[in-house]
């Protein structure tokens, strides 16, 4: 089971004039098994969708409601959720300086497991997680993040999510950035996380690029903050053809 | 033709001694009076509470020691404590003139000193323990360490206990000579520590010195180097954690007094609690004839709770345009809240994640102190800092595999 049910939510952000709503109301169910991509254009609220979700402390939620499998999430904290099995892959994962990548890797999936891996898999199990993405073993050596490539940010965020294996993933334009060969590496790591059959992914994205290789069951349409449209692939083609002027306008004129 | 305006080269080499005017750095001497007893408004003062000195900067009397000294001698090193007419071979054996009272009294009155001479290469740790038992008694304590020509050694001294301690330590590097120093002030929180390591460095000598302080009510510890020849090179690392009340400060004086010598200072500290206080005063010099060095200085702060106050100042002074490389960074800041949201996001609970980041925070310099009996110490140490204000940890393993 991975369902995530998102009612009515209402999130703001804390500006210097004061509370500023990004998202006016969310409705959104993703379905065990469904991968849905969101696409919008630029300040649309698509990453305040993702932060918030995941509960990082810039968002004050107005109302609404997420659940995942039916636990509210917006009870949890931060590190909650992601133990009730919400992953998160940012678009610009942070450095940590100092903090290796094995350590950070191996202190993860005990917080997550509520148990230390068995070392002799666990080791395999990361390099099997770093060679799927493309990351040479001595990646687990570096400092989180620090120093990293856009690219290896990217995979190396695909990597956890594959290690982790968390119930649903929200991807954060994980697209931006990489080129053909990473995309595609990137890709395949997310398929064959979905490809488990009970498992949920939000794919935000910019381009429609990254859906040649990720088959979206359903696509949405993200515009000031809401959802303009919901549809099937065919609504991305739509948009690729015809750009998110459309929704614009109407957005403009409500 | 044509005519030149420069001056010739060996003009510029010939100026081995210029004097800096420099209000940092008073003017060496024996003669207790060229020292006045500072009140608190000089510059390489104020930033210290001189009332919780216990009379160290000024005219206390030394008492009979409290602290008892034990060390391990491996071969290759000769350890001894010296008095009499030995001194005179051992005073001032690194160059040193009293630079402030507290030397020059230690000249004039400390009728003994522990003496290290490295002789060999020596792989096996020297380890020098100074462990006080009463911080009423106020004392005073000179040691002197050479390392002889193409010698090598570590040397590590551990301050513990109560103490009211003023120090003198000189080391002496012969030609060629590498040299690791660590210093722990591991000290009892009613305990007063003023110090000075004082170094100079031979022809392409190295000296690797890292202070490490947790303990003490006050500890202000300065770290002098110069050269006596070119090629000389030195690491300077530190790191310190302040809890509540405490004032940890930490000096150092890199004076390039010779060409193509390198210096590389890095300290970092953590501060919480009330009235926690750290002080990091980095001086770097650059004579005119010090053509062709390199020195890279950094101080970096995390302050983890309100309260707590970091002053950090970096000094450069350039007398010569003919350097090959010069800088130094001074940071002072927070958790980084996105540091700790990125961590939660996997699961990590917040204070596993403040952990987590002290850790990194500091294990870049562990890591370069090189000394693994040591490493161990110190982390088991951060830990049981964190431990009081960040929360001990449950059931993560912070160490790396």
């Amino acid at each position: 089971m991975a369902k995530l049910e998102i009612t009515d939510l209402h999130v703001s952000v804390d500006t210097e004039d004061g509370a500023k709503e990004i998202l006016h109301g969310v409705d959104l169910t993703v379905d065990t098994g469904q991968v849905h991509a969101i696409m919008g254009p630029n300040g649309s609220g698509k990453s305040t969708l993702a932060y918030a979700i995941a509960g990082h402390p810039k968002y004050t939620i107005v109302s609404g409601q997420v659940t995942l499998d039916g636990v509210d999430l917006l009870e949890l904290g931060t590190d909650e959720r992601a133990r009730a099995g919400l992953f998160l892959a940012m678009q610009y994962p942070v450095e940590v300086p100092g903090v290796s990548v094995a350590n950070f890797l191996r202190t993860a999936k005990t917080a997550i497991d509520g148990e230390a891996p068995k070392l002799r898999h666990w080791a395999k199990d990361v390099n099997g997680a770093l060679q799927n993405l493309n990351l040479d073993p001595s990646f687990a050596q570096r400092s989180v993040n620090e120093g990293f490539s856009g690219g290896e940010k990217k995979r190396h965020e695909i990597a956890q999510l594959e290690l982790l294996n968390p119930k649903f993933a929200i991807l954060d334009e994980t697209d931006s950035g990489l080129d053909i060969d990473a995309l595609r590496i990137v890709s395949d790591g997310v398929n064959r996380f979905s490809g488990q059959g009970d498992r949920g992914v939000l794919l935000i994205t910019h381009y429609t690029r990254i859906l040649r290789y990720i088959k979206p069951d359903q696509v949405h349409v993200f515009v000031a903050g809401r959802v303009a449209e919901s549809g099937g692939t065919e609504l991305a083609e739509r948009l690729e053809a015809e750009g998110y002027d459309r929704y614009l306008h109407t957005a403009t004129q409500a | 033709m044509t005519t030149t305006t420069e001056k010739p080269a060996v003009a510029s080499a010939l100026e081995t001694s210029d004097r800096v005017v420099s209000h940092l750095h008073p003017e060496p001497s024996y003669d207790l009076a060229d020292h006045p007893v500072p009140k608190g408004l000089e510059e390489v003062w104020r930033f210290t509470p001189l009332k919780r000195l216990r009379g160290l900067h000024a005219d206390v009397e030394f008492q009979p020691s409290a602290i008892e000294c034990t060390w391990t001698t491996p071969d290759g090193v000769t350890i001894a404590g010296v008095s009499g007419d030995a001194l005179e071979q051992w005073r001032g054996v690194s160059g040193y003139i009293p630079s402030d009272r507290l030397s020059a009294r230690i000249f004039a009155e400390v009728g003994s000193m522990l003496t290290v001479d490295v002789t060999d290469e020596v792989s096996e740790p020297v380890v020098i323990t100074l462990s006080g038992s009463d911080a009423s008694v106020v004392e005073a304590g000179h040691i002197a360490v050479r390392f002889a020509p193409h010698s090598s050694a570590t040397v590590v001294f551990v301050h513990e206990g109560p103490a009211t301690l003023g120090q003198l330590v000189e080391f002496e590097l012969g030609d060629g000579a590498q040299a690791t120093v660590v210093t722990v002030q591991d000290w009892t929180d009613d305990s007063v520590h003023v110090g000075r390591h004082t170094a100079r460095i031979g022809r392409d000598a190295s000296l690797k010195h890292t202070a490490v302080t947790f303990g003490g009510d006050l500890v202000r510890l300065s770290t002098d180097v110069n050269y006596a020849a070119p090629g000389g090179s030195v690491e300077l690392f530190g790191l310190y954690f302040v809890d509540a009340g405490q004032h940890l400060e930490h000096r150092l004086w890199v004076d390039h007094n010779q060409p193509r010598t390198n210096s590389n200072v890095d300290y970092k500290g953590a501060l919480q609690g009330d009235g926690a206080h750290s002080v990091w005063i980095g001086d770097v010099l650059i004579r005119k004839i010090a053509e062709g060095i390199n020195t890279y200085e950094s101080n970096k702060n995390l302050v983890l709770t309100d309260g707590a106050r970091a002053d950090s100042v970096p000094n450069l002074e350039i007398e010569t345009g003919e350097i090959e490389g010069a800088g130094h960074a001074s940071t002072t800041g927070r958790f980084d809240d996105e540091q700790l949201f990125y961590l939660q996001s996997r699961g990590i609970a917040e204070m596993d994640a403040r952990r987590l980041v002290v850790h990194g925070f500091f294990a870049d310099i562990v890591k370069k102190i090189g000394v693994p009996q040591i490493e161990g110490r110190l982390m088991e140490t951060i830990e049981a800092e964190l431990a009081l204000h960040v929360g001990a940890g449950e059931g993560v393993e912070v160490g790396e595999a």
